[in-house]
């Protein structure tokens, strides 16, 4: 039989999280990701883990602090608003420098808004997580079985930089089937000495804590952090390329946009129109060094999202404001259809090229 | 193949193909009845309902008895205001679309001491090897007897969906063959057929018995 499985998005976190060695989930059900929280309620018994779930989403990301201060990968997911709860403890998270997985597979807002797919979390996700000066490493996947190795790779991220790490997908993203394989080499866990974990007579305490009295050290905590972001932006920024080589106009998109984005490329290329895609993977770290390159080559860029136009500012800071920057989007849990992407690029292109 | 019976019912784990047995049976059916219906029961799927054939099956002449609000942002767990019709009316031949696991089994009970009490219906188990919760027979027969459980009634055969979405292949079906076979040593229950999207009906004509021809539904991303 065939390695692959035919998974739903949500099903695909959930498996990939317990098979990177995370045992204790804490969530609240909303849809549309409570496939997570239903699989791990399967599956976590079954496996000496711990499926629980909360009486709130403060509650749950609260308790994901506690089992991150011991070391132990944890995770969360919600949607939009439940993901706003979860604000204040995802600034503690980072506060603490503790690492953990937050899921956001988001619906269409503000407010309780809806139940369909939506990416309106994006400067939420990047750059407003919480109060406070912190970032999170944002992971957006455009495919189910992405959906499974990112969550592994937020995992070792997080480890590895002691921060949080956000998967940022989308109801569609969430519910859609796809075969997978979940066969993945997970890299061993990193050594966490400040884990709280009983001191045995042996060593100093460990304090876990996201409070200062002094300002001076408030602030060289905050200095050191930042210097790890610089690290992380140097370092660990991922994107895909999509018939950029000779492309004349180049699409910004990520996630379910991306492939729709994909699909009104192949028609706008058999037109003869000369478009290609920049997809960001990791939202944050941005991927500025891909979109700065390609202003010096494309007359335009159109940004392709499902919202009001959130990732077109990043667009337009990491182009430098060399070329034009347009958006093509939909909002409210909608999705711009690939005749809609096709449209865009058509009106692009009569701008001629460079 | 499916439909001898007046009520047809598909129950399974969630993501087990369902849906899209439903509406092609539904399809099938309206070939042989002049008055088919198809109930959508989920209270459990937000997404990917029924709903979203309608079109096709208003075009096809098939009543489709779905909640108002399947595919809105009401996001309760509603059912068709006239779902009774699918026992009160002898003359309609219904195809039913039961969400999945035991939570969505559970709309059954409403309306099962009607079903048996006429005791004119199918009621048959999705099953697909390739989703995790149910790749081998102890996790299925699993499943099944939550279901069970859930709707107050029993199965009368399984349908073998084992499917790998778009990349199915030929090969891929016949390895799920003993599968269903070792599912249906295990419950008692008789194989009624096995379902292929309709691109591998060539290729596997002749060699897997009550092959039955799936339309998939239309892909947008």
């Amino acid at each position: 039989m065939a390695d692959k499985v035919l998974m739903k998005g949500n099903e695909a976190i959930a498996e990939a999280a317990i098979v990177a060695g995370c045992r204790h989930y804490f969530g609240y059900p909303i849809t549309p990701q409570t496939e997570i929280a239903a699989y791990m309620a399967k599956r976590m018994p079954k496996i000496g883990g711990c499926f629980l779930q909360a009486e709130s989403e403060i509650a749950a990301i609260n308790m994901v602090y506690g089992v991150a201060s011991t070391g132990k990968r944890v995770m969360t997911s919600s949607s939009s608003p439940g993901i706003s709860l979860k604000g204040e403890g995802l600034s503690y998270l980072a506060g603490a420098d503790l690492p953990a997985l937050v899921v956001n597979v988001q619906r269409g807002g503000p407010g309780l808004g809806g139940i369909q797919p939506s990416q309106s979390d994006y400067f939420q996700a990047t750059k407003a997580g919480g109060h406070g000066d912190f970032r999170m490493i944002v992971l957006a996947p455009a495919s189910v079985q992405e959906m499974a190795d990112l969550t592994v790779k937020g995992f070792e991220l997080a480890d590895k930089y002691r921060m949080t790490s956000m998967i940022l997908a989308d109801g569609t993203m969430g519910q859609m089937m796809e075969p997978v394989s979940l066969d993945f080499e997970v890299a061993p866990a990193a050594e966490k000495p400040w884990a709280t974990t009983g001191t045995k007579m042996e060593r100093e305490h460990n304090i876990v804590n996201s409070l200062f009295l002094v300002p001076e050290e408030l602030e060289k905590s905050n200095f050191e952090r930042y210097e790890r972001y610089k690290y992380i932006e140097e370092n660990e920024c991922m994107w895909e390329e999509y018939l950029m080589e000779d492309a004349d106009i180049c699409i910004a998109a990520f996630g379910i946009a991306a492939r729709v984005s994909k699909n009104a490329i192949v028609e706008a290329r058999k037109q003869g129109i000369k478009v290609g895609l920049i997809r960001p993977i990791t939202l944050w770290p941005f991927p500025t060094k891909a979109f700065a390159a390609a202003a010096d080559k494309v007359s335009q860029f159109i940004s392709v999202e499902l919202s009001m136009g959130q990732m077109i500012e990043d667009v337009r800071l990491a182009s430098g404001c060399k070329v034009p920057v347009t958006l093509c989007n939909r909002a409210g849990g909608m999705i711009p259809s690939p005749e809609q992407v096709l449209d865009a690029i058509i009106e692009a292109a009569k701008g001629g090229a460079k | 193949m499916f439909g001898k019976k007046r009520l047809t019912l598909f129950c399974g784990h969630y993501g087990s193909g369902k849906t899209n047995i439903a509406v092609n049976a539904a399809i099938a059916l309206k070939k042989s009845y002049g008055n088919v219906a198809l109930a959508d029961l989920d209270i459990v799927n937000p997404y990917f309902r029924t709903k979203d054939s309608s079109e096709l099956l208003k075009e096809q002449g098939i009543k489709l008895i779905c909640s108002t609000y399947a595919n809105s942002n009401v996001d309760i767990p509603a059912l068709p205001q006239d779902m009774y019709a699918i026992t009160d009316d002898k003359s309609l031949r219904c195809i039913l679309d039961i969400g999945g696991d035991d939570r969505g089994a559970l709309v059954l009970g409403r309306i099962s001491d009607k079903i048996k009490e006429e005791n004119d219906y199918e009621m048959l188990m999705v099953i697909n090897s390739f989703r995790p919760l149910t790749r081998d027979t102890a996790s299925t027969v699993e499943v099944l007897a939550e279901i069970e459980t859930a709707a107050k009634m029993k199965f009368t055969g399984l349908v073998n969906n084992s499917n790998l979405g778009e990349e199915t292949t030929a090969q891929d079906v016949l390895d799920s063959l003993s599968y269903a076979e070792e599912v249906s040593r295990a419950t008692g229950l008789p194989v009624v057929a096995t379902t292929v999207k309709t691109e591998l009906l060539s290729e596997l004509g002749g060699k897997v018995p009550n092959l039955f021809p799936l339309k998939l539904q239309e892909k947008i991303l």
